[in-house]
């Protein structure tokens, strides 16, 4: 019994390891995306709260907690509360199964990566549902395109990871690491390129990141699914659109990128593999987020789709096959 | 009772709870949102028993795809709930009719055929992942099932693509391909003309 408390207690203090660090990433992305898309249009960006703006992140989330949660007359009361709930789950819950290094993970499952699939599929439901609770036209437009567009490009990315599962042979998220292992030209990127620019232009549609950001378009539908939430309920929403962000991130980092292993390979301390590397490789895609942000204007609503249907999902079933000839041929991945 | 039990008994309850209100849930979006529940404790008790690539994959593709498919087009009809309700009554006697129907048949199986099922016990158990045993055998003795299988859910798809598709005539549609081929010369015409002031206009 008292072995079964002491693993429970160890587990949530390693759950809080990944969640308090992942939370206050999210606080400063916020603080790094409003600074560098300010200095992209020449701008200064926030600079008032603490030094060069830094306590920022955390004058927004007090404002927020302290604002009144309107709910709408005619909303469902219960499903508009339960929504912001259903999109953080799954969007913290996937964080399980990512390696930071070398056995740093939480859970090492054998099926981590079909998980991670799984977990990031669920959390459309919180924008279908609040989106239709809120009872307003602009809400129930916006989940509608939200949904559409996330079920659309969940293809195209399921079918570039089956790329890498098999250049990998394996589910397992680490294994995955593993097997590129090697100097810059064994990671995934390279043998399966095409798969790896989809992977992530998905990833930028699936969170609803501009240039995808029709969901929310303000231009059109005001803020598209969360339009009638106000104060915390909407800082969750918030909160997981970013934890998605670098999620996203931190999966194009772990599975074409080489996760933890160091582009220096052979150089002496440089070239050693570690945690350091992940963490780098995962703030250059999210730097790619805000970048795309700042310089590209907003995809038309079919034009999306067409990219999803008509252009990524044939490439990637081509190079699925290519990827297989890869294997079998020996030409990659030792056969 | 050893812990997987109570966890066992929680989470069928949870399905079996979800899956009656599915029935019973008076807003059809409900009803939708307890399958999805439906599905997902399904999942946990096959994770229960060590099965987590089906448990993994019945979260993926029903919940995460089917499900919301689902949700889209019940929020979107315009269901008529006293209509729905006045047929329940009605067609009360023949569900349970059929209900007892099915009880009975599985029953009768259960009793001719015990409860020991056949388990595919493949290589050495416990240091071969789920996932690649399953693989391995769908696509080795039971490869042309698994294909047959395929083939015919991707005929009913063009099958069910081919019965809505139509083209109107009416509609009108973009052709990516020519937007971007198209040139300047196509769209702007420069026209040269003299430059005229006002009044005087031999000044140039």
């Amino acid at each position: 019994m008292i072995e079964q408390l002491t693993i429970a207690i160890w587990t949530v203090t390693k759950v809080m390891m990944i969640m308090v660090p992942l939370i206050l990433t999210v606080a400063y992305y916020t603080y790094f995306e409003r600074k560098v898309i300010g200095y992209m249009q020449a701008r200064v960006g926030p600079n008032r709260v603490g030094p060069k703006g830094l306590f920022q992140p955390f004058a927004d989330v007090f404002k927020l907690l302290f604002k009144e949660i309107i709910i709408p007359s005619n909303a469902n009361r219960f499903l508009f509360v339960l929504a912001p709930l259903i999109t953080l789950v799954p969007a913290f819950a996937a964080w399980a199964v990512i390696p930071f290094g070398d056995g740093l993970v939480l859970a090492d499952i054998d099926a981590g990566l079909l998980y991670i699939l799984a977990m990031t599929s669920l959390g459309v439901y919180g924008v279908i549902v609040g989106g239709w609770a809120s009872n307003s036209k602009y809400a129930f437009l916006g989940c509608m395109r939200s949904s559409a567009q996330i079920v659309s490009y969940e293809i195209a990315m399921g079918f570039a990871l089956v790329g890498v599962i098999i250049l990998a042979g394996t589910l397992n998220i680490s294994s995955i690491v593993e097997a590129q292992s090697g100097s810059v030209l064994n990671w995934f990127w390279l043998p399966l390129f095409p798969l790896f620019i989809i992977y992530f232009i998905s990833g930028v549609a699936e969170t609803n990141r501009a240039p995808f950001d029709v969901a929310e378009g303000e231009s059109e539908i005001v803020a598209g699914f969360h339009v009638e939430y106000s104060g915390a309920a909407f800082a969750l929403f918030f909160l997981a659109e970013y934890a998605n962000m670098i999620l996203i991130s931190a999966l194009t980092a772990l599975l074409f990128m080489g996760g933890w292993m160091s582009p220096f390979h052979g150089v002496p301390v440089i070239g050693e593999p570690g945690p350091h590397w992940f963490l780098l490789k995962t703030a250059f895609f999210m730097f790619l987020f805000l970048w795309f942000r700042a310089t590209f204007p907003r995809y038309r609503y079919d034009q999306i789709m067409r990219l999803g249907w008509k252009v990524f999902i044939p490439i990637t079933i081509v190079w699925v096959l290519v990827a297989g000839v890869m294997r079998v041929s020996g030409w990659y991945g030792g056969g | 009772m050893p812990i997987v039990e109570i966890v066992f008994y929680l989470f069928g309850t949870v399905l079996l709870a979800s899956a009656l209100c599915v029935v019973t849930a008076r807003n059809p979006v409900y009803s939708v949102l307890f399958l999805v529940l439906a599905f997902f404790s399904a999942a946990c008790i096959w994770l229960l028993l060590e099965a987590e690539f089906l448990a993994i994959v019945l979260v993926l593709v029903y919940v995460g795809a089917v499900m919301v498919l689902f949700l889209f087009v019940v929020m979107m009809l315009d269901i008529n709930l006293a209509q729905v309700r006045a047929g329940f009554a009605r067609y009360l006697p023949v569900g349970i009719l059929v209900a007892l129907a099915m009880a009975a048949q599985l029953f009768i199986l259960i009793w001719t055929r015990g409860l020991e099922t056949q388990v595919l016990v493949y290589g050495s158990q416990g240091d071969i992942s789920n996932t690649r045993e399953l693989g391995e055998w769908l696509f080795t003795r039971y490869l042309y099932p698994f294909e047959i299988a395929g083939m015919i859910l991707l005929v009913a798809i063009v099958a069910a693509i081919s019965l809505t598709h139509r083209r109107r005539p009416e509609t009108k549609y973009q052709d990516p391909s020519l937007q971007v081929q198209i040139k300047r010369d196509e769209r702007v015409r420069l026209v040269k003309m003299d430059a005229v002031e006002d009044g005087e206009g031999e000044e140039r």
